[in-house]
């Protein structure tokens, strides 16, 4: 046999086994039943079998992958390696569920449940290992087609398929908007959407019209840009402040119509922007890991509990408004005491270091031995919501003060404050990135000695860095203090800080649209889908190392960082093709 | 260059901060400790039983601290993903002492059981430290500081909360071996016989780690690899090979830590390597990170600290309930070691090294 088809063969037999590993782990996590419970395709197919899919896929998609040195083989071969390695990750499942069926698996695996079997066999039993292998098998030719095929087909076709993901996912959250419209966008929400999912009508319309999209783009696109950029300077920009305004309409007035679990989802966003743009000054433009930053954050939401709060540790009763430049000070001399003593440190010290630092703030605020001013485990209840208007005095202990006008009570409103502070920030963030202080922080970045001979006051920068970061931090913690109208030392974890770190890593170190996109995904998708949030740091975990695998710049990189990274030099020992003894 | 006067300000600011933390830190453990010891509220056999139950705590934290020192030698960078490693140890070995305790095997043969269950979990931890090794860092080591480092983090969440997905939140109890329970009287003091099985075994594997790094040839080649990775490849030495051999003996060694550590405290669950994680990277630095019997004592010594400190010093500034700032204790070590003495008490001089 032809050497490169033996090779080939092999290949697809190890990916296979890889595949069919990674399958195996994804049962066994749980996280194939969890998901199993939301469908994707009403009926038919479920987010748990996406994931059993989309690595069987993978399996051929891989192998079929040449790269670039290797003589090119038919597609046919390819086609064939690919169902070859989609059958072998289908023996591996196959072999588990024989398995289970012989020794209770679940005595040491909790996830190797009824349910997962059930959605492994596709509810035939035993007889359905033969479909899993049969599945696996077609599964894994379907991937190696998709990566066969000419790009003119290739594209269209997984535009689609992920077009229906992304629909279907999202389809639980505006099947409720369009239902509550009666007449036509009733009707449509009816026929396209399910409760959780797309009908199986909603999802061939779905894959049609995006596909067609797609196809028609990468035809007729480059015309109709061309075409475009002739207009005069006017128009472009009269079209880009429709796209903004639509934009900003929809913003303003989501509330109004979603409800307020959706109002809630994207506070949060907000507040973790807020954090991010903070930490975007010192570890993104700055280059300096504060793994401990969730203490400024606490520093904001202790002030404005203190400050505020008509419980018993309320030390002050003055108004939010009021409290909140407070907090931001507070954060920001917390970061220069904080910064002080790792200025001499350097990569992962510094992280350590602040980790540390993180650790023992959240360690004293919660102690009883500075319990008498912080609240100690129990925290501090009773913040008084922010008031537009007037705010009546102070009763007593326990009592929330009356508020003449508009209270800011609950996560509809405050929503208003999130965003605005959330522009309002990310405006002051790409300033100081254009600044000469920005450009100050880069310098650092880069290389700190010689930025040292190049006249950058090392100390200086590095303490604004910490600074200018923590009061980003102090705002966000003091808006989430008085949305949730309590404070407990033990949420101010070494996890926010996690959070905030991989919300950078994912969007984008030192871009600013970077971490707007990083919030939405790394903190909207667990908390509007309930399944994620199960699986956060599982995710999170992943995001992290695939990202640094695979785009270190992130989701949206800023264009110094890319240029930093070699990420947009072909041919360059960048991370990403860093050459290796192995393999 | 010409310092202007701002930031010869600023370099006293910080040389003025840094004293102060210094002299402040000392002070309340010298006070602390003299008013303590005036009011006499511990005995002479409290006192031993702390530092008993410190240098059991510590050994474990040495053999840990033995894969972050070995790791960074020869890599420079922090395995983050090492606490991780030493928690799915724990639970490798549980599983086995688990049906070995119910079967009552555990009674019948307990040496054999627990060497059994102290061998699968150095199994199972050095598996899992390969797998991240080969996914995680080899493909990013000639990427910038920065890179690996996120990777190690984002591994060790992933490991966290996949155990967490196989096993669940709840936590595991090893069994009771009933051998290893009650005291000996030793000189007339009753010591936990728990603790002193726990620290002796730890310092048997430790020798027996020492002598592989300093007597035999993969040690010199692991040394040799440490100092300069490229002359090693130059002298003919598989890096890569040895890489993985550091990994896996780092590994295997905070395997048995875990399995010695669920004994001990009897509780397993999939965040506990977090915090022992910390304190062992503090051992680690404290004893000279990259150096194998700094980390030893750096663990020994930790443990003691901690678990005396809370008595003996934050109790007589009359703290309520110090020991929940136990952790802290450790967390202020590790800042100060690495404020004012990074090359640890036995030192190897590595954190100024350009990142």
């Amino acid at each position: 046999m032809n050497k490169q088809l033996r090779l080939t063969f092999g290949k697809a037999v190890r990916t296979g086994l890889i595949g069919g590993i990674v399958a195996l782990f994804l049962c066994l996590v749980g996280i194939v039943e969890i998901f199993g419970k939301r469908s994707l395709i009403e009926g038919l197919i479920s987010l748990g079998h996406v994931f059993l899919f989309l690595s069987l896929l993978a399996t051929g998609f891989v192998t079929a992958s040449r790269k670039s040195d290797q003589a090119p083989l038919g597609r046919l071969w390819l086609s064939l390696a690919g169902t070859i390695s989609g059958a072998v990750a289908g023996i591996v499942l196959a072999l588990f569920m024989l398995l289970g069926s012989v020794i209770n698996i679940r005595a040491m695996f909790i996830h190797a449940s009824p349910d997962l079997y059930k959605i492994l066999s596709f509810g035939r039993g035993m007889a359905g290992v033969w479909l899993l292998l049969l599945v696996g098998a077609a599964l894994g030719a379907l991937g190696a087609l998709i990566r066969v095929l000419p790009s003119r087909i290739q594209k269209p076709l997984m535009q689609g398929f992920i077009g229906i993901l992304l629909v279907g996912l999202f389809a639980g959250l505006v099947r409720p908007l369009l239902v509550a419209i009666p007449g036509l966008p009733e009707a449509l929400g009816r026929y396209l959407f399910g409760q959780t999912g797309l009908t199986q009508g909603g999802a061939l319309i779905t894959f049609i019209l995006i596909a067609g999209i797609v196809a028609f783009w990468s035809a007729r696109g480059k015309t109709v840009q061309a075409r475009v950029a002739k207009w005069p300077r006017s128009g472009q920009l009269a079209l880009r402040w429709v796209f903004f305004g639509l934009a900003g309409v929809l913003a303003l007035t989501l509330p109004l119509f979603s409800g307020p679990f959706i109002a809630q989802v994207i506070v949060l966003i907000s507040l973790n922007i807020l954090m991010g743009l903070g930490l975007n000054i010192t570890l993104g433009f700055a280059g300096l890991l504060d793994l401990g930053f969730v203490a400024f954050f606490a520093m904001g939401a202790y002030t404005v509990g203190l400050l505020t709060s008509y419980g018993e540790y309320g030390l002050a009763h003055i108004s939010f408004w009021a409290v909140v430049p407070i907090a931001i000070l507070v954060a920001f001399m917390v970061g220069a005491f904080l910064g002080l003593p790792v200025l001499g440190m350097r990569g992962d010290y510094l992280a350590i270091a602040t980790l540390g630092f993180g650790e023992i703030v959240r360690l004293l605020a919660g102690s009883d031995f500075l319990g008498k001013w912080l609240g100690g485990p129990q925290g501090v209840i009773g913040i008084q919501k922010p008031c537009l208007g007037i705010l009546g005095p102070y009763v007593g202990l326990g009592i929330p003060r009356v508020c003449h006008g508009l209270e800011l009570g609950g996560p509809k409103e405050i929503y208003y404050l999130a965003i605005i502070c959330a522009i309002l920030v990310a405006f002051v963030a790409s300033r100081l990135r254009d600044s000469r202080l920005g450009r100050a922080w880069m310098a650092i970045r880069e290389d700190e000695d010689v930025a040292e001979a190049l006249g950058v006051n090392l100390i200086q920068t590095k303490l604004l860095a910490y600074m200018l970061g923590a009061s980003f931090a102090g705002l966000s913690g003091a808006i989430f203090g008085t949305l949730v109208g309590s404070i407990f030392a033990s949420s101010m974890q070494l996890m926010v800080s996690i959070n905030v770190v991989c919300l950078i890593i994912v969007g984008g170190m030192g871009s600013i649209p970077g971490v707007v996109v990083g919030a939405l995904v790394l903190i909207g998708l667990p908390e509007a889908f309930r399944e994620f949030s199960e699986y956060r740091f599982l995710f999170y975990g992943a995001a992290l190392i695939v990202m640094m695998l695979v785009k270190p710049g992130g989701l949206w990189p800023s264009s110094i960082v890319q240029r930093e990274l070699h990420l947009d030099v072909k041919n360059d020992t960048g991370p990403n093709n860093a050459p290796t003894s192995a393999d | 260059m010409r310092t202007t006067l701002t930031e010869k300000i600023g370099e006293v600011a910080v040389a003025v901060f840094l004293w102060g933390f210094r002299i402040l830190v000392v002070s309340v453990v010298i006070i602390g400790t003299i008013l303590t010891i005036r009011e006499g509220k511990y005995t002479g056999v409290q006192w031993i039983d702390f530092i008993v139950f410190g240098i059991a705590r510590g050994s474990i934290y040495a053999m840990i601290a033995l894969g972050y020192t070995m790791v960074y030698g020869i890599l420079r960078m922090i395995n983050f993903a090492h606490s991780e490693v030493f928690m799915s140890g724990a639970f490798g070995g549980y599983f086995l002492a688990n049906a070995m305790g119910q079967s009552g095997f555990l009674d019948k043969y307990p040496v054999l059981g627990l060497v059994a269950a102290v061998l699968v979990g150095m199994l199972v931890s050095a598996g899992v430290a390969l797998l991240v090794e080969r996914i995680a860092y080899r493909p990013l080591r000639k990427a910038p500081r920065l890179v690996p480092l996120i990777s190690a983090i984002g591994a060790s969440f992933f490991l966290q909360y996949t155990f967490r997905g196989f096993f669940g939140p709840g936590i595991y109890a090893y069994p009771n071996v009933k051998v290893l329970s009650g005291e000996w009287n030793i000189f007339g003091i009753g010591i936990l016989k728990m603790q002193v099985v726990v620290a002796v075994a730890a310092f048997i594997m430790m020798a027996v780690l020492y002598t592989i790094v300093m007597r035999t040839k993969i040690g010199k080649a692991m040394r040799a690899v440490s100092e300069n990775k490229d002359v090693a490849a130059l002298m003919g030495i598989d890096v890569d090979g040895i890489i993985v051999a550091t990994f896996g003996v780092g590994a295997a060694m905070a395997g048995a830590a875990g399995v010695l550590y669920a004994l001990m405290f009897r509780q397993v669950n999939f965040f506990m390597g977090f915090t022992p994680g910390i304190k062992a990277f503090t051992s680690a630095v404290l004893g000279g990170i990259g150096n194998v019997p700094g980390a030893m004592v750096g663990g020994i010594v930790l443990g003691i600290f901690e678990s005396i400190g809370p008595a003996l010093f934050l109790d007589g500034l009359g703290i309520i309930r110090p020991y929940q700032l136990q952790d802290a204790i450790a967390y202020i070590m590790l800042v100060m070691v690495l404020l004012f003495r990074p090359s640890g008490i036995v030192g190897e001089k590595l954190t100024t090294k350009k990142a």
